[in-house]
């Protein structure tokens, strides 16, 4: 199994944006995920794989804390942003959410027109700018100018599904984050707005690093450029995932040293 | 006429429609009942509606609404002050009991969800819906009519506020409920604050179904009559006297006239109250209109 020590002598020589050095993830006494180090490098994207039940989207979700708001969890290790702990006792979780957005799973566009879904995000982060131009710049960069430019006082909700994942991308962008989480951002979405939405991950990570979760490995082979996988251990019915490997998308798929990672990419489980 | 065949030691018959099959009949006449019953259900209030508008709709007219209530034995006079004190009350009771309903609501639905207090208040919240209004009369009359030293329409307002805020603060909570957990990511997702997130998204989210609980108590509190003879009793003048709104005085309502004129010998004030039932009751129609027209789902929430 691969150690700290051997992931970290694995990670190129680029930037790492975040380290992720968690030891032990809990919600209540229900441990979650144990042992994963993964570093974010600057301008990659960072896909995240494995079984269902192993932990990937909680590990992302500690990125920018978004597991505060569960009841019960409790994080034990250190996520490092640009070389600071996120979970130091002085760090404001709210001011970390605006450098590191996230996207989730269901795209969740607030209740608003297309035009202050995107503007709400500038207005929360007091921007001194010209909002309009902001929001048409994130509403082109993801790619869903064109489609809306005519209904911007739409309901956001009135969109298909791709389309308001790429309006919640749009949202998450307008604020010019660091880090962009996305969390199994197509698992809700048609093959094609699927198609759409990769594409425009791989034009975005010119801008943004990128850490993505998702349960297609066809997707993170597509377009990640590092993949870590996780794996998890069924002890008395509890599930409790770490990593099992770490590497570049092409080493972790071409030539796995794990025999898990091996396995797994050969459908043995899921 | 069987047709299916019989598979081992099965004998499912045929599978032709018979009305000889009991659980056929039997579907049917269960089916007819539910459809009987519901049929029901609409006649309390359509012949409620019939009777006020055979024996008060006579008597609507204009100067029921612009007029004062007769003394005995004069004919014509109105209503107008009722409805207005009727209006004003209610309004203090919305005033009192919306903003302090619904902080309550987010409290029990976002931040102390499962805590003791949550637990507590929610049970109290709750018992408080089956207390008896004439309860809530006694209470403010104990409570504003004795320390104000007289009969109010604040006072009425307090009962009646009393009455609402459980209708507020239970819809209000379950539409908060309604709000999914996705939206509250999606605030904090984009560094909203708990402030922020509450009141810019989720509260926003659950406005129509807030809407709807804030209309239904008013229309339950506009039709309330106890609580109102122990605190605003009743008045033959306007709130606004030579110019002035006199709000501690002695205030109509419309239940109370209701009540005060069904009881009379006088044939005038007999048909007053009847067309007063009438105003009332498509007021409170309107209300609960009104309160749907709001709840409907213009926000398209999930």
């Amino acid at each position: 199994m691969a150690t700290a020590e051997t992931l970290v002598t694995t990670a190129f020589a680029k930037d790492t944006v975040i380290d992720c050095r968690l030891n032990s993830l809990h919600y209540g006494s229900f441990q979650a995920v144990r042992d994963s180090h993964v570093p974010v490098h600057k301008g990659h994207i960072t896909g995240f794989i494995g079984p269902s039940g192993c932990g990937k989207s909680s590990v992302l979700r500690c990125f920018n804390r978004t597991n505060d708001l569960i009841p019960g969890f409790n994080f034990d290790g250190q996520v490092l942003f640009e070389g600071c702990d996120i979970y130091a006792a002085d760090i404001d979780p709210v001011a970390i959410r605006r450098f590191i957005g996230m996207v989730f799973q269901q795209p969740n566009p607030f209740a608003m027109s297309i035009f202050d879904n995107v503007a709400f995000g500038l207005k929360i982060n007091r921007y001194k700018g010209d909002i309009a131009a902001r929001v048409e710049e994130a509403l082109r960069q993801a790619a869903l100018w064109d489609e809306v430019k005519d209904k911007l006082k739409r309901s956001g909700l009135s969109l298909s599904g791709g389309q308001q994942q790429r309006l919640c991308i749009a949202r998450a962008i307008a604020t010019s984050p660091t880090v962009l989480l996305m969390d199994e951002p197509c698992s809700a979405l048609d093959p094609i707005a699927t198609q759409r939405i990769e594409e425009l991950m791989l034009e975005l990570k010119e801008r943004y690093t990128i850490a993505l979760v998702t349960h297609n490995m066809q997707q993170a082979r597509r377009v990640a450029d590092n993949t870590a996988f996780m794996g998890v251990d069924i002890a008395g019915g509890r599930r409790t995932g770490y990593l099992v490997e770490f590497g570049s998308t092409d080493q972790v798929f071409e030539d796995p040293r794990e025999a898990l990672t091996r396995e797994y990419l050969r459908g043995k489980f899921s | 006429m069987n047709v299916a065949p019989k598979a081992g030691a099965f004998d499912r018959g045929a599978i032709t429609r018979s009305w000889r099959r009991r659980h056929t009949f039997t579907s049917s006449l269960l089916t007819l009942l539910t459809w009987l019953v519901a049929l029901l259900a609409c006649v309390p209030l359509f012949s409620v509606l019939y009777m006020l508008i055979v024996k008060g709709g006579a008597r609507l007219s204009f100067a029921v609404f612009t007029e004062l209530p007769p003394v005995a034995f004069e004919p014509g006079g109105g209503f107008g002050n009722a409805i207005v004190g009727t209006g004003v009350m209610v309004g203090i009771a919305a005033l009192l009991s919306v903003p302090v309903g619904i902080l309550i609501a987010v409290y029990l639905a976002e931040f102390g969800r499962s805590s003791r207090i949550a637990r507590v208040a929610r049970f109290c919240i709750k018992t408080l819906t089956g207390m008896p209004s004439i309860l809530a009369g006694v209470f403010a009359y104990a409570a504003v009519v004795l320390v104000t030293g007289g009969y109010s329409a604040p006072a009425g307002g307090v009962a009646l506020a009393l009455l609402m805020l459980p209708t507020v603060v239970l819809t209000a909570e379950e539409s908060l409920r309604m709000v999914p957990q996705a939206m509250r990511e999606a605030a904090y997702g984009i560094g909203c604050t708990p402030t922020q997130a509450v009141l810019r998204v989720v509260l926003p989210t659950a406005a129509p179904g807030a809407l709807t609980g804030i209309m239904l108590a008013v229309a339950r509190a506009s039709g309330e009559t106890a609580p109102l003879l122990f605190t605003a009793l009743f008045s033959d003048y306007w709130i606004n006297q030579l110019g002035t709104i006199e709000l501690m005085e002695p205030t109509a309502s419309l239940a109370v006239l209701i009540y005060n004129y069904s009881g009379m010998p006088f044939e005038n004030q007999i048909e007053l109250a009847w067309a007063a039932s009438l105003v009332l009751v498509i007021l409170v129609m309107l209300a609960n209109g009104a309160g749907r027209l709001l709840g409907r789902n213009r926000t398209g929430m999930q």
